[in-house]
């Protein structure tokens, strides 16, 4: 039910006399549009998530590196350790 | 980066397992509290490759699951009106309700859709002016947004031939419920990430304060559902309780203020029925009551006893955490995913469907059973 997916912005148009942006977004091979009401900062070629056909969020490409940066931390640390 | 399969590594997956067998030293008992990270975690089979120790329970996140019997039943009274064509998303069609689901009710003649998005409904509505057009609204914060949005779409257009019969429930007031109740022996929490990508970090650290429990926000792959696992036992082995934020490529501290600007112009917090749970203070949204033309619930004269739940079911224990599904009698007898007594078995994102659908080999299940 809270299943959201990142996919790409490649276009944007305004609806209902300029007020409202949508996107078509590319999940993999798939294109839907999603409404961009949550997210005005979006500019076509950034992730978005989408949910139920909005997209709520941008996704921060710094922060997605963290979690593979985290794992090699810990991993590193602990060969320092001598009974690894 | 294409913000998918990376998470799904299995090279990064057997990593982090790895790192979790290192730190772990005695048996900790941690809540998902998202369907969708149920789901996620029996279907990539990372319950049966965690520690033994590490004990994961599953907790009240479907919104199917929790809407309750009797929302049910207005729905499928509204679909059985000439006029209507109901909407909603797959996953509410074949809920059991007290007399049918949506589904039979189709099967009989009502008119029901599956929509992908509330604001296809709208769209419907405007195509469909003769007819009224009811989107049976379920969710947390994650959906509740989109919802919101569709009634501010049918207003912006003038459209006055939709309505939404809302079901919406909120997670922090869930999360206390459980805590509250005396059979809990939850210690740690993964907070359901969409959800906070709405609403934020701030509602979460009240209840690390009140309970000292850890709790992490996680997303939704294995590598994501891992790294907050691992977040998770790092602070009970060192007896430490945080906030910690696992899904920050997407949840920003401050969630999404625009999502909530929207929610706020049409709903208003109230307290709700949790199927299985009961009623929980202050868990809900309701429509505004200035925008009663899209309220479902005041729009239509829907007058229905209110039924009684299958005494067999104790989805009220598996929401909790305080069961799982295969120790309900019923599990896998008289209820299955295509005969469901409740409604964690029918939603994929249910405790019951999910053990039901994914533990299809014997040693699966018995890996499963044996946790
Ligand atoms: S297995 Fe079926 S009857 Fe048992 S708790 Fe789950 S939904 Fe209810």
């Amino acid at each position: 039910m809270c299943l959201a997916i990142p996919g790409k912005i490649i276009s944007i148009e305004k609806q209902f006399n300029d007020t409202t942006r949508m996107a078509k977004v590319q999940f993999g091979g798939i294109i839907k549009e999603a409404s961009l009401e949550m997210v005005p900062a979006a500019k076509i070629n950034d992730y978005v998530l989408v949910h139920v056909g909005v997209a709520i969020s941008i996704v921060d490409e710094q922060e997605a590196k963290k979690t593979f940066q985290y794992l090699a931390e810990i991993g590193e640390l602990d060969e320092l350790m001598p009974e690894n | 980066m294409k913000y998918i399969t990376e998470y799904r590594n299995p090279e990064w997956v057997e990593k982090y397992i790895h790192k979790l067998n290192q730190i772990t030293t005695q048996t900790w008992t941690i809540m998902e509290v998202c369907g969708g990270q149920t789901h996620s975690l029996v279907k990539n089979g990372l319950l049966s490759m965690l520690p033994q120790k590490v004990q994961m329970v599953h907790g009240p996140g479907c919104p199917v699951c929790v809407t309750p019997l009797h929302l049910i039943d207005k729905a499928v009274y509204l679909a059985q009106q000439p006029n209507v064509i109901l909407c909603s998303f797959g996953d509410m069609l074949r809920v059991p309700g007290s007399q049918k689901s949506l589904l039979e009710a189709k099967a009989q003649g009502a008119e029901v859709r599956i929509l992908y998005s509330p604001l296809e409904a709208v769209q419907l509505a405007k195509e469909n002016p003769q007819k009224e057009v009811v989107f049976f609204a379920v969710g947390f914060e994650t959906t509740a947004p989109a919802n919101a949005l569709s009634v501010l779409h049918a207003q912006r257009q003038g459209i006055t031939n939709y309505s939404i019969l809302a079901s919406h429930v909120l997670v922090p007031p869930a999360m206390e419920a459980v805590m509250q109740d005396e059979t809990a022996t939850i210690q740690g929490f993964l907070a359901a990430g969409h959800v906070c990508t709405i609403m934020g970090l701030s509602e979460y650290e009240p209840i690390v304060q009140r309970y000292q429990i850890p709790i992490v926000v996680t997303g939704f792959e294995p590598v994501d559902l891992l790294e907050g696992i691992y977040k998770v036992v790092q602070q009970l082995e060192q007896g430490k309780a945080h906030l910690e934020n696992q899904y920050s490529r997407v949840v920003k501290p401050e969630g999404n203020p625009e999502a909530r600007k929207i929610m706020a112009q049409v709903f208003e917090i109230c307290d709700r029925e949790w199927r299985g749970i009961g009623t929980i203070p202050k868990s809900g949204y309701a429509l505004r009551p200035e925008l009663a033309l899209y309220d479902a619930d005041q729009k239509f004269e829907i007058t229905l006893e209110k039924a009684q739940e299958s005494s067999e079911c104790i989805a009220g224990q598996v929401l909790k955490g305080i069961k799982k599904p295969h120790q309900c009698s019923q599990f896998g007898k008289k209820c299955t995913p295509i005969t469901p007594l409740g409604a964690p078995m029918v939603s994929s994102e249910g405790a019951c469907a999910a053990y039901y659908h994914f533990a299809q080999t014997k040693e699966e299940t018995e890996s499963i059973i044996t946790q």
